[in-house]
């Protein structure tokens, strides 16, 4: 890992990346697209997210196992919100709530 | 444990001790990812719940300071990554001022948010009992489930800001060893890994802004 | 035993006499001797549980209650829970036996993080001096599993410590866990590939995995609630919007996976003894490996089924019953594979594999029994009855502790040099057996005939299975003190063990009795299979008839060391 350096132009391009992509997020929440807005507003802080951990974070950089770790980071907490959320989402199908 | 240059000893060599660490930062942001998460599933639930109440009350947050606050972030962790770089690259003058620029960066993100809690507390938002919603024009619910989402807010942020003060103590802790010249291309593990630790804290941000500002601006 | 050394001594230098004093100790970084912090610290704790538990199991004797009023009861039974899980059986085996025992079993000198490892011991002292000012504030009497919005909101006892004090310990779990996961991937002595770790390093893997990804949920849960407590912030309770079963649903997501932690290092330990005392490898070792890590991930996916008359979903209801069904399976593998590495072994009876023949019959009841209340309506039968109780501690106590105490048994030699007296021991080990079976399985006639737990008093005619608990109560606390006395005994007079009395094919047995602190004089290098005992002839180990070990290769080339 410390033996990969990173050019500077690669950090500047992610940072405008990640500017650019925080603006684009503040204005399409101005737009009312209904339940979209959070689809939309969740998907590109994942892209955010991504740059940060896959270039910031060297994790392109990583061995395997590296990125091992983060994958079950986020597998479990999906398992985390994904599972209760099955709760609370099939509970009006059940008639009472 | 006896120490041979930087090479701690239960280790064979610095390539060992470097893939320890970084390991060992690697998985205890994981569980940093669940500790946050729990928080995160409570806001699932209660947005899931009340949309039209966090929608109301996130509006009273100010959303041109959220945004000034991303980007200070996000530039904070370009420094940051700088940093690391310049400490892989045996650039000391480099270092040190990437680190203070992180660091004051850091700074200006905990001045805005204190701004923001002061003008919480002076509009009645922070829970408890002297809590008060006008907006709910009396409806008893709406108060109690603004008041959750309150509290969710000051949850998720002042947890944030705890981490990012353990941040910039790590970091004005970097700064007094890249003063004494501790960090070369052979040995910046240190720097590496409280960078991990910075960009995660950027990261939680991220994900904070648009749930917690960015609810219902089109109104 | 090895070569012929005349009556054999403890070694001139080892951990414990590398240096004296409290400091020496107290800020320790030698895994071995944090490992003893342990041992002397979960034992403290295990005394205290177990006293609630004598308290409890005498006020049962009469239907109306014995000995204390209701409001008592309650904190009894409570701070029981609180103690023996987050004070005695969460950290008990990896703690201590992990602690000691990783790095020797991969070869290295110390974990990845020693300093880690004593702040691990500092932190968990802290959090259980929350529990134990909880104790003396008057106790809790919420259950352990804390429900709202009894306990963030109308409970009037200690609530708020106990909290904080199980978060704090919480982390030193973290911090252990982690100590593991980076230690077994990145120490690991030349040669020693995944498929040759012993399968007590995979429990402990698999269980630190658990430890990094279910603690910190527990850990925020409490502190939501002691913020309820302290700061009316209102996410359990009604009244406020809040949901009491979201508190739920955050406890079970760790609390479940929790029991897994206290019973995949026991499973480890089993996989250790099994094959030393059938002087064979164990049937499966991959399998056995791949089902620890497949309890792990499993058990993470069925924390509902503690919520099934909660008020939850019944269609969430039933994905969280079909994958308790599942995760049934990796154990049953393991239990297989435990007893077909019996056949056509060569078995002797020797304390540690009596406490594993305790921990595959008891653990086999307690786990098919978790079939029952995994099936939705059984459960709504049996849940929050005798039944439930009968259950876990089949598991945590039929399981977990026989597997801490054959693990202590089987390692003491290790780890002071000595062996315990054999007669006495298994003595014990059979007191217990009969004394654990006499206490628990009356309960699960009780749950199913009707028995609510958590109640300070029942129905007369359950009197005859609560008084015959009660007795085997008393039994099985014979059988715990046993063996405090004479472990203790032996430290001055046990027959001195040397490195490999059993003898067994670890690494760990390659060393001195008790180590020395950097463990091995050189860094191994490992060549050979684990349990490979027809091949081992520096251990004085061949067998009739050579057949090829699981994993080996046909022709095992002899191990590099001395």
């Amino acid at each position: 890992m410390s033996d990969h350096v990173i050019p500077r132009r690669v950090y500047a391009a992610i940072l405008f990346a990640l500017l650019f992509l925080t603006i684009t997020t503040y204005w399409v929440a101005t737009i009312n697209l209904g339940p979209l807005n959070v689809v939309i507003a969740l998907t590109i802080a994942t892209c955010k997210a991504t740059l940060v951990v896959l270039f910031f974070m060297h994790a392109r950089y990583s061995p395997r196992r590296t990125r091992l770790v983060i994958l079950a980071g986020l597998f479990w907490l999906l398992i985390l919100l994904g599972l209760t959320l099955s709760d609370y989402l099939t509970r009006p199908f059940t008639g009472h709530l | 444990m006896e120490r041979s240059g930087e090479l701690f000893g239960q280790f064979q060599n610095l390539d060992q001790q470097r893939e320890a660490a970084s390991l060992g930062m690697w998985v205890f942001l994981v569980t940093e990812v669940m500790f946050f998460g729990g928080l995160f599933l409570a806001y699932a639930i209660n947005r899931f719940t009340y949309p039209a109440v966090f929608a109301m009350a996130s509006r009273q947050l100010d959303v041109h300071l959220g945004a000034l606050n991303t980007c200070v972030l996000i530039v904070s962790s370009f420094t940051m990554a700088m940093a690391v770089r310049s400490s892989q690259t045996g650039k000391k003058k480099q270092l040190i001022v990437f680190l203070i620029l992180t660091l004051l960066l850091g700074g200006v993100f905990l001045g805005i948010k204190y701004a923001e809690y002061a003008a919480k507390f002076h509009h009645h938002l922070v829970p408890g009992r002297a809590f008060r919603f006008p907006e709910a024009n009396g409806d008893v619910g709406i108060v109690a489930h603004a008041q959750l989402y309150f509290s969710l807010y000051f949850g998720l942020t002042g947890l944030h800001a705890l981490h990012m003060i353990v941040g910039a103590g790590l970091l004005i802790w970097l700064l007094t060893q890249a003063l004494r010249g501790r960090f070369t291309p052979a040995y910046n593990t240190p720097v590496e890994i409280c960078g991990l630790y910075w960009h995660f804290v950027d990261i939680i941000w991220i994900f904070l802004f648009p749930l917690l500002y960015l609810i219902d601006l089109h109104r | 035993m090895n070569a012929s050394a005349p009556a054999p001594a403890l070694p001139a230098n080892s951990y414990l006499n590398a240096g004296y004093g409290i400091r020496s100790w107290l800020l320790t970084t030698d895994h071995k001797r944090i490992a003893l912090l342990y041992l002397a610290s979960v034992t403290f704790f295990f005394l205290i549980g177990g006293a609630f538990a004598g308290l409890i199991r005498i006020h049962l004797l009469t239907p109306k209650g014995l000995l204390v009023s209701a409001e008592t009861y309650n904190k009894l039974f409570t701070m029981h829970g609180i103690i023996m899980i987050f004070f005695f059986l969460i950290p008990s085996i990896p703690a201590v036996l992990g602690n000691f025992l990783i790095p020797m079993m991969i070869g290295a000198k110390d974990l990845a993080f020693p300093k880690l490892n004593l702040l691990s011991w500092y932190v968990y002292i802290i959090g259980a001096s929350f529990a134990l000012f909880a104790i003396v504030s008057g106790g809790v009497d919420t259950g352990w599993t804390f429900y709202t919005p009894f306990s963030s909101l109308y409970s009037n006892t200690a609530v708020a410590p106990a909290a904080i004090g199980i978060f704090i310990t919480g982390f030193s779990s973290i911090l252990t866990g982690l100590n593991f996961i980076v230690t077994v991937h990145t120490m690991r002595a030349p040669g020693m590939t995944w498929f040759r770790l012993p399968l007590f390093v995979w429990s402990h893997y698999a269980t630190s995995v658990i430890f990094v990804l279910g603690t910190p949920v527990i850990a925020i849960t409490l502190l939501l609630v002691a913020l309820e407590r302290l700061f009316h912030f209102g996410f359990f309770n009604p009244a406020l919007g809040g949901d009491p079963i979201l508190f739920q649903h955050l406890f079970w997501f760790y609390s479940h996976p929790a029991v897994y932690i206290m019973i995949l290092p026991a499973m480890g330990v089993v996989s250790e003894i099994v094959p030393t005392f059938a002087r064979k490898p164990l049937f499966g070792y991959h399998f056995v490996a791949a089902a620890s890590m497949a309890i792990a991930a499993i058990g993470f996916f069925v924390w509902a089924h503690h919520m099934f008359v909660a008020g939850q979903s019944p269609y969430a209801a039933l994905v969280f019953s079909l994958l308790s069904f599942l995760v049934a399976i990796p154990s049953a593998v393991k239990v297989f594979n435990w007893v077909a590495t019996l056949y056509k072994g060569s078995i002797s009876y020797d304390t540690p594999m009596l406490y594993a023949f305790g921990f595959i019959g008891l653990f086999l009841i307690g786990g098919l029994t978790g079939l029952f209340l995994a099936t939705l309506g059984v459960d709504v039968h049996v849940h929050d009855t005798y039944f439930v109780i009968a259950h876990f501690h089949y598991i945590m106590v039929g399981g977990a502790v026989m597997g801490y105490l054959g693990g202590m048994h089987y390692w003491w030699p290790k780890i002071t040099g000595r062996m315990y007296p054999e007669l006495v021991a298994r003595l014990a080990a059979v007191i217990l057996f009969v004394g654990f079976n006499l206490t628990f399985f009356p309960q699960f006639i009780l749950g199913f005939l009707g028995m609510p737990r958590r109640y300070h008093s029942y129905p007369p005619e359950f009197q005859v299975y609560n008084v015959m608990s009660t007795a085997g109560a008393s039994i099985l606390a014979i059988g715990y003190l046993l063996p405090m006395i004479y472990l203790i005994w032996s430290l001055r007079y046990g027959k001195i063990a040397g490195r490999n009395p059993w003898p067994a094919t670890g690494l760990e047995w390659q060393t001195d009795s008790p180590p020395p602190t950097e463990n091995f004089e050189k860094t191994p290098v490992v060549t050979w299979e684990p349990y490979d005992f027809q091949n081992r002839p520096d251990l004085g180990l061949s067998g009739p008839e050579p057949y090829a070990p699981q994993g080996a290769a046909v022709a095992p080339s002899p191990p590099a060391q001395d």
